[in-house]
């Protein structure tokens, strides 16, 4: 099977019941995309898949036969950050870590959900959502942290938006 | 997880004769095969096919199945047509499941009930005959209304509650080639004896679309969701509303509710209570009375009872009252 | 080495007159870049080539034994290298350095105990391989519903034993006033994000261990006490831990079995937790009952304190929870009784999670300081200020610093507790109710032994080393910082070497001990430093001036490089308690502020604002001292109004074991939170003078947060969490 991830062009053979997160962590051995849950109830393993994040760990390797996947390996490395990433260091927007690659790719697929105008279930007008504090906590609640960083998980979105 | 034989396919006339469970979205059925709550012999990959797009017919809309719950949440045609959709779809889960989850597949979700998802637990939903864990056991999330001696779990789905208030149904491709549009108010089982077969689809069958109808004109609209936390929880009471009023008085009444039993809840007689009255308090109070006539807690869940009252009367208010 | 024990109050002169001005400064995380590239390797990751993977089969059954095991259908399949049960090494549940499990034993002492473990060449064929192991069982009545079993009041668990003083009961009697309640927790997982996690393997007879622990010099020892060998063969990494929370204080029952499976295939072995797993071989904080009495008169004044609890244990743990801890130094009174009972059950190990004690009994004390005050007609901060002890009411220690007086003034000022309804139920806009809670915050500060090494090297850049580990706590940084400010470096010109149990033995992560513990062993190592420095500059010690990597004595200024050019100084440092840890009464301070938004109609709560002003000694970094702060504040928040274990106690098992169920914070359940820190360095704490924060934040703000729900609704409830169902009957008709 191909992918393409981060750019590149990967083949695997993945075991019929291997997740995309497996495959990515296990096979391709891009650890930064975590496993907190297995069950798409943390987000720890949020990916882009096609340009969209999702939880990789709730689907299958199968069924990304060609996709184009983007993982935290791929926004940005240590010496070169994603501006998302580059925030995340300056506001402290994590602690133990575990939980930020999942962030940070989230924040990127939701910022890219906010430029197309996708409302929120908080956005007074669905049809043109204004991002606040409250946009930005709401959208990104898919992302659990038990730090509980949140306050300033959302200042470093926030500043990454505004700029 | 068991292991299964997995079929991508190319058309829903493959997928219907492939003979197999459809996996979609998959952030459902992976999360139960994980658990080994669902174990299914083979996976029929439907999530390729030509099925999502959202196209003006009759007046109304046809929804592909694979349209995933974020493209339809945020449709410019969704939001000024069935803002309640939109609402409904954007309080369920979250961003990322929004983005995966389908349509077809989110009319299929199952119950989010503790013990059907525990093997060890008794569970006739999942195993039929074993008996039923949440009957003497924590039910804190289960159902007040509707349920059986079999089986007290909820369905926890948001989106379908909207789609039953706005009279949908939904078009399906069988085996033998037939499609059949089968009204929301019919697609959704009681437990009754058999919690285990939750919907009136056959086997085999494919959901290819969702049809939404035209609402009467001036209708308001409403989606209104309890839970534990602010976000990224399965609600405990939730209410979609849809209500029209003339010249003082109450011309169309549609309200399902979710969190109360094993289907999207909707019953004639709370509409009954509302249609030709004045949108006032009696009115409210008799639609929540006709509600509730026949709920029952089962300890845990007791206080849904009074939260569901409260919640529809609080809504009814917010869809008569002065637009805020 | 530099060996200082806290024989008296003790700063190192070095950092009075340091000019680098790193010290508590919010700089980044020095590992920061690895952790948002996705960089920073956990246990369960980049392992050797030919890594087998390990699944545990845990038991069915809530109490018995097991009587036998089949493996052969889970052998059967294809990929599994071995099925692995009965090993006398095989622990019955988690160790630590103070009590070991059952080892070897058949015992099943709660649901979802491991009991066999399954290797296998992927991961998806041990995970289904372990389904398929069939275990039988002698399965016995358990113990499964604390409240229905005998209290035991003469036991000998846990570290704090009871406190008589005085006649409680004359007190009471003859008190003006009297508040009696009892308060409910429940059950709460340290539910760290990362699940525990180890990769094992053999390298002739070492064993290596990466594993995803709080303290790796003590799982050192637990790891070789349970395989039986020396523990100079056991050497542990723990680079980076994906949050602990007192989860990962001891040595599960994973990383055991994972050092037998390496042996048994002769290769790397890597085991994670399923995450409905780590509900039952982690352990969790008990759930308990307090009672809390206090006496006083009718200004306020307490005359009789008591705070009397029950938690609970399993047969084979020793752990009992501290639920009065802080309450003990924290209001005068002369009559004082603190006790915890025991309660004996069958289901997974109770243990130290997050401010052990205080998380929960500040909940119930300041909670029952709201309402006692509102019988007073006092404001709550006016009657704590009234009880404001000058010394440690239940030790008579002096108190090391304490500034609780300053953290209410200037959390009331900021807050704008002025502004606050002093009617219940009187502030409503819209659909919500408003109110505003406040509470004390109290933990206390342990002094414990910690040592490190700091090496200047040829090229005049600093290593520190030691076993410490970062859970998020920020240790990388800070020992950066401290070694920075000691010798003069920017941040840029110091390594930190941490998390492997080759380095200097340190305290570890838990009780809030390991920043101050472990930056002071860096000073003191500095201190040594510094003074071969003096000697190669042919000046005083205390003559030096360092700053940028620059020597001053006097009118030379030289390169530190040039200093240490082909001769770099190496310095080791070790503090440990001493009479000036047990002269006095120490613990960090705060006062906590809460607004809520309480819906009318469906008793939902809304945290609106939250806000605290804490004294936590020397702070080391303030953006990552303020970040765990306000972590702290959330924790105390969920604990206020979602998180809650159910037990099903017709069987011993969890009803939700997972993050679908069991509610931690969200994004959107928290606002923006504000955090100020009035600091004083305690020297009596340890050389660096800072004191504990990670655990402080959540000590009083849960209760913040419910006296705030009382403010809103006039409503008080006595167990937490504070759910919606139990405000609805209280709430105003719709």
């Amino acid at each position: 099977m191909r992918f393409t991830i981060n750019g590149s062009k990967r083949e695997a053979d993945p075991d019929i019941r291997a997740s995309l997160l497996d495959l990515l962590r296990e096979e391709f051995r891009l650890t930064g995309t975590k496993k907190g849950c297995d069950h798409g109830q943390c987000g720890a393993c949020t990916v882009l898949v096609n340009g969209r994040r999702i939880n990789a760990c709730l689907t299958l390797a199968v069924m990304h036969q060609e996709d184009d996947i983007v993982t935290i390996e791929g926004l940005g490395s240590a010496d070169n950050l994603h501006p998302m990433q580059a925030a995340f260091v300056r506001h402290d927007g994590y602690q133990c870590g575990y939980c930020t690659p999942g962030q940070i790719c989230s924040a990127v697929g939701m910022l890219d959900e906010v430029a197309k105008g996708w409302p929120s279930h908080v956005s007074d007008d669905l049809s043109s959502p204004v991002l606040d504090e409250a946009e930005i906590s709401e959208r990104m609640s898919g992302n659990l942290c038990r730090c509980s960083a949140y306050p300033t998980i959302v200042d470093a979105i926030r500043e990454v938006h505004d700029a | 997880m068991k292991t299964f034989n997995y079929e991508r396919v190319a058309s829903p006339e493959a997928a219907v004769a492939a003979g197999g469970r459809f996996i979609a979205g998959g952030t459902n059925l992976l999360d139960l095969m994980k658990l080994g709550v669902e174990t299914p012999e083979r996976l029929v990959d439907i999530s390729r096919l030509d099925l999502n797009t959202i196209e003006e017919k009759d007046g109304g809309f046809l929804v592909g199945a694979l349209v995933p719950n974020s493209d339809l949440a945020a449709d410019p045609r969704v939001i000024a047509n069935y803002p309640v959709l939109s609402r409904a779809l954007l309080a369920g889960a979250s961003g990322q499941l929004r983005n995966k989850a389908t349509t077809g597949g989110n009319l299929l979700q199952r119950t989010r009930c503790y013990f059907f998802y525990d093997t060890h637990a008794a569970c006739n939903k999942r195993v039929p005959g074993s008996g039923c864990d949440a009957l003497g056991g924590f039910n804190r999330i289960h159902a007040i209304l509707g349920a059986s001696e079999q089986c007290i779990a909820t369905h926890p789905g948001d989106m379908p509650v909207a789609m039953r208030a706005l009279d949908a149904a939904v078009v399906t491709l069988r085996p033998d080639g037939d499609r059949r549009r089968i009204p929301l108010a019919d697609f959704y089982r009681l437990p009754g004896d058999t919690p285990h077969i939750e919907t009136v689809l056959e086997s085999g069958e494919l959901i290819t679309h969702i049809a939404l109808p035209a609402l009467p004109p001036g209708a308001r609209q409403l989606y209104r969701k309890v839970r534990d936390r602010a976000s990224y929880a399965f609600a405990l009471v939730s209410v979609a509303g849809v209500i029209a009023v003339e010249n003082g008085t109450i011309t169309h009444a549609a309200l399902a509710f979710g969190g109360l039993a094993h289907q999207p809840w909707r019953d004639p007689a709370v509409e009954a209570a509302l249609i030709g009255q004045p949108p006032i308090e009696a009115a409210f109070d008799a639609a929540a009375t006709a509600l509730l006539k026949d709920a029952r807690g089962h300890g845990d869940n007791d206080f849904k009872i009074p939260l569901a009252r409260r919640v529809l009367i609080a809504a009814l208010r917010d869809l008569t009252g002065e637009p805020a | 080495m530099s060996d200082l024990a806290m024989d008296a109050p003790y700063r190192p002169a070095a950092l009075d007159r340091a000019e680098q001005g790193l010290l508590g400064k919010p700089i980044d995380r020095y590992e920061g870049p690895l952790k948002v590239s996705g960089a920073a390797p956990y246990a369960y990751e980049q392992a050797p080539e030919g890594t087998a993977y390990m699944a545990v089969v845990t038991a069915a059954i809530g109490r018995g034994r097991v009587t036998g095991i089949d493996a052969a259908a889970a052998e059967a399949i294809p990929g599994v290298l071995t099925v692995i049960h009965g090993d006398p090494r095989m622990p019955a549940g988690e160790g630590n350095s103070r009590a070991m499990p059952a080892m070897g034993s058949d015992e099943v002492f709660h649901y979802g105990q491991g009991i066999a473990l399954v290797v296998a060449e992927t991961q998806e064929v041990a995970r289904e391989a372990a389904r398929r192991v069939t275990v039988h069982y002698d399965e016995q009545p358990g113990r499964f519903d604390a409240t229905a079993v005998e209290v035991q009041q003469d036991h000998k668990l846990g570290f704090l034993p009871p406190v008589n003083r005085g006649d409680l009961e004359a007190a009471l009697a003859q008190a003006e006033v009297v508040l009696d309640r009892t308060y409910t927790t429940p059950i709460h997982f340290p539910a760290a994000l990362e699940p525990h996690a180890t990769l094992a393997w053999w390298e002739g007879d070492q064993l290596l261990v990466r594993t995803s622990n709080q303290v790796i010099g003590g799982a050192k020892g637990t790891i070789a006490t349970a395989l039986g060998i020396d523990k100079s063969r056991v050497r542990v990494q723990a680079p980076y831990v994906g949050g602990g929370f007192g989860g990962k204080t001891g040595v599960g029952q994973e990383a055991i079995f994972a050092a037998i499976a390496a042996e048994a295939v002769g290769r790397p072995v890597k085991v994670a937790l399923t995450r409905r797993q780590t509900a039952y071989m982690v352990h969790h904080r008990s759930p308990t009952t307090q009672r809390l009495r206090i006496g006083c008169d009718r200004e306020g004044r307490i005359s009789a304190i008591a705070h009397e609890s029950v938690a609970y244990q399993n047969d084979d743990s020793a752990f009992l929870e501290p639920v009065p801890f802080g309450t003990l130094p924290l209001y005068a009174g002369e009559a004082r009784r603190f006790r915890t009972d025991l309660a004996r059950i069958d289901l997974p190990a109770t243990g130290a999670v997050r401010a052990p004690g205080e998380a929960i009994g500040t909940f119930a004390v300041e909670c029952a300081m709201d309402e006692l005050a509102e019988q007073l007609g006092l404001d709550p901060i006016e009657l704590r200020r009234r009880n404001e002890p000058t010394r440690d009411p239940t030790t008579g220690k002096r108190f090391s610093t304490r500034r609780l007086l300053d953290c209410y003034d200037e959390g009331a000022r900021r807050f704008g507790w002025d502004k606050r309804e002093t009617t219940p139920g009187s502030r409503r806009e819209g659909e919500w109710l408003i109110g505003m809670g406040m509470a004390a915050a109290l933990r206390g500060n342990f002094t414990v032994q910690a040592e490190a090494e700091v090496i200047l090297g040829a090229d005049g850049r600093a290593t520190v080393k030691t076993d410490m580990t970062d859970i998020g706590t920020g240790t990388y940084t800070i020992l950066a910082q401290t070694a920075g400010e000691m010798l003069g470096l920017p941040i840029s010109a110091i390594d930190v070497v941490i998390g492997d149990t080759d380095l200097p033995p340190s305290a570890g992560s838990g009780g809030s001990f390991g920043a101050g513990s472990a930056c002071a062993a860096a000073a003191l190592a500095c201190e040594d430093i510094l003074t071969e420095l003096g000697l190669r500059m042919n000046a005083a010690t205390d003559d030096l001036r360092l700053k940028d990597g620059q020597v001053t004595a006097g009118a030379r200024t030289t390169p530190l490089a040039d200093l240490v050019r082909g001769s770099p100084i190496a310095a080791k440092g070790k503090t440990t308690p001493g009479k000036e840890s047990q002269a006095t009464s120490q613990a960090s301070h705060g006062a906590q502020f809460a607004e809520v938004a309480v819906n009318a109609v469906t008793g939902e709560v809304r945290v609106r604002r939250m806000l605290g002003v804490f004294d936590i000694g020397r702070v080391l970094n303030e953006k990552t001292a303020r970040n765990q702060i306000v972590g702290g504040m959330v924790w105390g928040l969920a604990y206020a109004l979602t998180e809650d274990a159910v037990v099903d106690p017709r069987n011993g098992r969890f009803v939700n074991p997972d993050f679908g169920e069991y509610h931690v914070a969200v994004n959107a359940d928290v606002p923006q939170i504000e955090a100020y820190f009035i600091e004083e360095i305690d020297d009596s704490a340890n050389p660096v003078g800072a004191k504990g924060v990670g655990e402080l934040g959540i000590a009083g703000s849960g209760a913040a947060v419910v006296n705030a729900i009382h403010n809103a609704t006039g409503v008080r409830i006595y167990d937490m969490p504070v759910t919606l169902d139990k405000l609805l009957s209280s709430l105003p008709p719709v």
